[in-house]
């Protein structure tokens, strides 16, 4: 039997905290052959990250390897002096990082940056690292490279540093490499390319590659073995197509239901997260009949309608003559890539900044007239609410959660002591929050608890349209499936219209009776989602839906290459 | 997001008062310097009462003695007692300092949260404008502004509030900013708030903490700034006691080895900026977000 | 071609730079003049105290001040004076302001600008070396020292050094002015005496000069090393858990060069802008140094005529100070674009 390229036997790390150590790998065990691709799946805090830095030896200060051993090609890592390290380090095993921009000194060329690592581990002329460098930039497919070498990071798009992140990590041709996150925060369609780019590099190099992702569908798509950590320890390990058929532990069951796939409907999602920790009472069950909503009585006016809608922003144009209409009840789903203009077009709807030209009517009232600086005192106020992205942002840290929910209903309904108390509570209740938890503040709350607090503060005042900006894109998966489950029964509840803006087209999908796609500002196509999905016209469209990550059974792309 | 996460459930949630115990019993410096500020705010209060000797009346038989059990920091050049006369400056000091910053404060801070909320290019000329101020030597703007509008304590307290504004208005402008755009100031707008509620019921309660820092840091600072207008002959006179005075009375006698007269003042003023500093190093660690639970 | 195109960057930036601290320095300008000219009590009653002062004495010297005048007159003619060099005459010198600060700038500029040298080649790698080592003993003695250093008035600690290389040990010379009254001074090159002595090889009188200096330098230097350390510190600290740090690592390279070409050339960016205001710091401690060392610079020079209601120098003066001041931002800013290419052209 030959020796693995890695062997990671027993791994535990631990933190020193202020409240004491805290144990982030629990022991942990794989193996990694020469060339072979090993996904590493779980949710935050699982360890996942903190397993890749401990294989590398570049946890911070305050972690520490406390017990097991890291075989590299027989050798274990965590006894090598830090002067053998920096031999290994680019050399034989190397990293690529989550925050490319992040991961590249701001003051230096790339250039430059390719040549430190090149000459790290070679004897080699700077004029000599320059070709090299120019190869290499080459090699990750950046146009215009003679002129890149000499740009800094800044002047660079994310998906542009994390080619050059790619670059500098092969620079040595390493046999290992491990990659945290390269793709989160990136655009759906530079994820895409990234990701080949990336599979075709291991393929063609030989190159063992660890890919550690919050990500299912991309791990399962791109890796020959994809292992699920759970609280800092290894739960599963398996081939993509065996863990998506026949999941074996609990947790990687839940996890796989949990991930949208592109045939997944909101029911398979909601019954699979229904024991996950964010699943607490009153969160999961959705009505499975999707009974359609009877037709609004003739001449009853629209809910919203937007006309020709323009943002200009110091003369850049962020939305640009967009047109929408809702009727009620109606749930619209608004996607696009970062720049698209679609969390300006929820603010300007939400009427929390003016529009440069265009109308807004709600119930058929131009409520686009009215200054945003006014709007707090229209009675359209408490018709129109929203909920924000990421839910530590979303909440005023010196207000406990009674506050934040009760805020509103002070403002903007006349209710005032023990009915509004009977309000907040009524309201915490159907957004799944146990009345405990209502004196706590933001910092004592889960992620998946304050979610709910900004929902609960949004239906609070009973509103008849709620623009969802991105609810759940900060959330781990098990945690949105349950959100999810929860607001599309709040919809149907309270025949409340949703206007769904999100980057992923399959929450989308499933979330919304209809969705527009935004590019540039601009409506690149319209339609009922499921002929939309199924069918979409425009050439836009259809790149994003295919560069969505999918586990299609079959051998993994990196196999084929 | 890459490490793990530290949830500790339960520990912070008593009252504010254990909280406070709490971080005091783990941070010894900082409780040392609240400790010391506390005592030099009861020997404010509490000087006329504290004094061994009249702080200013002299008898030149005892003139420049040096510390003794009978006067303990020593005598200056017409016998008065030394150590009454910088007991008795305490509550000069503490005044001029607490109310230029307090008057600082109050209007930097709302003048800078609203230009941090409202943007554009006011905020930019504000910004600018509040920078360029920044970095003149203010003292000798403080020193022009006493000198002109007369040699009193109120114009000390004048001078030294308005060197102190800029860096109010900035620190405001700069902690708004970054929370104008979040989730929670845009629901409150939602919520059916107006800009000038979100401002003064939101955002300032919220960057009251960071600014309690500053606050803290600007005592220290202004205390020295007026000590030393005093040194230079601005400001308050003699025969009243106050530090900046001591020492500039001392400073004749320092060729000739009179260290007490520099030293007891220099000392007194020395602890009283180092409680302020200490006590903001500590309260930026205690409300430091990434050292939160 | 790249490097041209940074300098034309740095180039441009400097000059709008320079354009719109114009509005500040026009303000405070027209403070200064205004608190001179406006608040206080009539300057030719004060000048002309004797007791046998006459009113025709008094009108005569208002006349020759320009304070019959309107005040907006008054103010133009201020401005116009200034442009053409003319910063009034001092009263308690009889010399023109603009030669008498001629004289005595390279005085304050020499003591600020060894100052300022002694303060950075100090603090900058006790900065260092306390980030790289957080909690460490060095860490542990850097920030104690920057927690007194700041506490300190420079008041007392330059009379606390007076008595202890003085009085006590006898090390210093006696603190009062550039140069012992005994000694020569050297031929007039540069006004800067340290620089004259070495030009004409005079190392005698070099070291005579360097020991007057020592100590006041020393003073003005313990007061700002405290938060260039901290600073240091901190930015270093900071770049060193940064993300780029560990890509540096990641790829194997050398210590020496993580540190100093990836860490510290980043850290030294927050340095530089608060070495502008510490400069700026220092020119207003000047005042208080001066004083103690009786140091014959433009500060004392304003200070004396500021106690005697003499106005024209202590314009002269804080006109001075704002053009250092703007001076050192300009430095500071394209040291600032040289150093960092983010600095964008906005």
């Amino acid at each position: 039997m030959t020796i693995p390229l890695l062997r990671i036997e027993d791994l535990r790390v631990t933190f020193s905290t202020r409240n004491g150590p805290v144990e982030a790998l629990r022991g942990v065990s794989f193996d990694l052959r020469a060339g072979e691709t090993l996904g590493i799946v779980g949710e935050s805090g699982s360890g996942k990250s903190v397993t890749a830095f401990a294989a590398t030896r570049l946890l911070d200060r305050a972690g520490r390897i406390a017990d097991g051993r890291i075989l590299f090609r027989g050798q274990d890592v965590s006894r090598l002096s830090d002067k053998e390290m920096r031999l290994l380090h680019g050399a034989a095993l190397s990293m690529i990082f989550q925050n490319p921009r992040a991961a590249l000194n701001p003051i230096r060329t790339v250039g430059l940056q390719l040549a430190d690592a090149l000459r790290a581990h070679a004897e080699m002329s700077a004029a000599a690292a320059r070709a090299k460098a120019l190869d290499l930039l080459k090699a990750v497919l950046i146009r215009d490279p003679e002129r890149r070498l000499d740009a800094y990071p800044h002047e660079l798009s994310g998906g542009m540093c994390q080619r050059v992140m790619i670059a500098i990590a092969i620079a040595c041709e390493p046999a290992l490499l491990i990659a945290d996150e390269p793709t989160t925060g990136l655009d759906v369609t530079t994820q895409k390319t990234v990701m080949d780019l990336l599979a075709r590099i291991t393929a063609e190099r030989g190159m063992a590659m660890i890919l550690i992702t919050h990500d299912l569908g991309l791990a399962a798509q791109y890796c020959g073995r994809v292992a699920v950590m759970e609280h800092g320890r290894l739960v599963e390990e398996a081939e993509p197509a065996r863990l998506f058929s026949a999941p074996r532990h609990p947790y990687t069951k839940r996890l796989v239901a949990a991930s949208p796939r592109l045939d997944s409907t909101l029911h398979d999602l909601v019954a699979g997260a229904a024991g996950a920790p964010g699943g607490a009472p009153g969160g999961a069950g959705v009505a499975r009949a999707d009974a359609p909503r009877p037709a609004d009585p003739a001449g009853t006016p629209l809910l919203l309608e937007v006309r020709n809608l323009v943002k200009r922003y110091d003369g850049a144009v962020a939305v640009d003559d967009v047109s929408l209409a809702m009727r009620r009840g109606e749930s619209l789903g608004l996607v696009g890539e970062s720049g698209s203009g679609k969390s300006t077009m929820s603010r300007l709807i939400c009427r929390l900044i003016d529009a440069s030209a265009g109308d807004i009517l709600f119930d058929g009232e131009a409520i686009g007239a009215i200054p945003a600086r006014d709007f707090h005192r229209s009675r359209f106020r408490r018709d129109i609410q929203i909920v924000f992205q990421d839910p530590n942002d979303s909440l005023n840290p010196r207000f406990s959660a009674f506050d934040s929910i009760a805020q509103p209903v002070k403002r903007l309904t006349d209710l005032r002591g023990a009915a509004l108390r009977a309000r907040v509570l009524e309201s915490a209740d159907r957004s799944g929050l146990p009345p405990d938890l209502l004196d706590r503040f933001p910092h004592q709350l889960s992620g998946g608890q304050k979610a709910r607090i900004g929902i609960a503060r949004a239906i609070a005042v009973r509103p008849r349209l709620l623009v969802l900006d991105e609810p759940t894109a900060a959330l781990d998966v098990s945690v949105q499936a349950v959100i999810l489950g929860l607001l599309d029964r709040l919809r149907r509840d309270d025949d409340l219209a949703f206007l769904f803006v999100s980057h992923d087209l399959n929450v989308v999908r499933m979330m919304c009776d209809r969705t527009i796609v935004l590019q540039a500002g601009r409506v690149v196509e319209e339609g009922p989602s499921a002929a939309l999905f199924a069918r979409p016209r425009s050439a836009y469209a259809r790149e994003l839906l295919a560069a969505i990550p999918h586990f299609a059974p079959g051998p993994p792309l990196a196999a084929i290459a | 997001m890459s490490t793990v996460a530290i949830t500790s459930p339960g520990r912070p949630r008593g009252s504010a008062l254990g909280h406070l115990g709490w971080v005091l019993r783990h941070n010894p410096l900082t409780a040392l310097a609240s400790a010391g500020t506390l005592l030099l705010c009861l020997v404010a209060i509490f000087s006329p009462w504290l004094t061994p000797y009249d702080p200013i009346a002299s008898d030149v038989q005892r003139a420049l003695q040096p510390p003794s059990a009978a006067h303990w920091a020593g005598t200056d050049q017409l016998g008065r007692d030394l150590l009454s006369r910088i007991i008795a400056a305490t509550r000069l000091d503490l005044a001029i300092a607490v109310s230029a910053v307090g008057l600082s404060f109050a209007l930097g801070a709302v003048v800078g949260a609203f230009c941090g909320y409202v943007g554009g290019r006011l905020d930019r000329a504000v910004g600018r404008f509040v920078d360029v101020l920044m970095a003149f030597p203010l003292f000798v703007l403080a020193m022009a502004m006493v000198a002109a509008l007369g040699n009193r304590v109120e114009n000390i307290v004048i001078a030294t509030a308005i060197i102190n504004l800029p860096f109010y208005v900035r620190f405001a402008r700069a902690e708004v900013n970054v929370r104008r755009n979040l989730g929670w100031v845009e629901a409150a707008r939602a919520g059916g708030e107006s800009h000038a509620a979100v401002v003064l019921r939101y955002l300032l309660p919220n960057i009251l903490p960071a600014m309690a820092v500053q606050i803290s840091l600007n005592l220290g600072w202004a205390i020295l700034n007026a000590a030393g207008l005093s040194f230079i002959g601005l400001g308050v006179r003699p025969p009243t006691p106050e530090w900046g005075i001591l020492v500039a009375e001392g400073a004749r006698f320092i060729t000739t080895g009179k260290w007490w007269l520099v030293a007891f003042p220099g000392l007194a003023l020395m602890l009283a900026v180092l409680c302020f500093n200490l006590m903001g190093d500590g309260l930026r660690d205690i409300l430091d977000p990434r050292q939160r639970t | 071609m790249a490097q041209a195109g940074s300098i034309a960057r740095t180039a441009g930036r400097a000059g709008r730079r320079l354009l719109s601290s114009a509005p500040a320095l026009f303000g405070v300008l027209v403070f200064t003049f205004l608190l001179m000219r406006v608040l206080p009590g009539d300057p030719a009653v004060f000048f002309a105290s004797g007791p046998n002062a006459g009113k025709a004495e008094i009108e005569a010297l208002r006349a020759q001040m320009g304070l019959d005048k309107p005040i907006p007159e008054q103010l133009v003619r201020y401005l116009g004076d200034i442009g053409t060099g003319q910063l009034g005459r001092s009263m308690t010198t009889g010399q023109p302001v603009l030669a008498d600060l001629r004289e005595r700038l390279p005085a304050s500029l020499e003591l600020t600008f060894s100052a300022l040298l002694i303060a950075l080649l100090l603090s900058v790698p006790l900065g260092v070396v306390a980030a790289l080592r957080p909690g460490s003993p060095i860490d542990h003695g850097v920030r104690l020292l920057c927690a007194l250093g700041v506490c300190v008035p420079t008041f007392v600690s330059g009379l606390l050094l007076i008595y202890v290389f003085y009085y006590l040990l006898g090390y210093a010379p006696d603190p009062t002015g550039r140069i012992d009254v005994f000694a020569a001074s050297p031929p007039n090159i540069t006004s800067f005496l340290l620089i004259d002595f070495a030009l004409t090889g005079d190392w005698a009188g070099w070291r005579a000069a360097a020991s007057q200096l020592v100590l006041p330098a020393v003073t003005m230097a313990l007061f700002v090393i405290a938060p260039l350390a901290r600073i240091t510190r901190a930015s270093m600290l900071a770049v060193l858990g940064s993300e780029f740090i560990r890509t540096a690592r990641s790829v194997g390279l050398s210590r020496p060069r993580v540190i100093v070409t990836y860490a510290l050339r980043n850290a030294i960016l927050p340095v530089l802008t608060i070495a502008g205001i510490v400069f700026s710091t220092m020119l207003g401690a000047n005042v208080l140094v001066e004083k103690v060392f009786s140091w014959p610079g433009v500060a004392s020079y304003a200070l004396d005529a500021l106690l005697a209601s003499d106005y024209a120098p202590v314009q002269g003066f804080v006109l001075l100070m704002a053009a250092i001041f703007v001076t050192v931002n300009l430095v500071v800013d394209i040291l600032y674009g040289i150093a960092d290419p983010r600095v964008s052209v906005t």
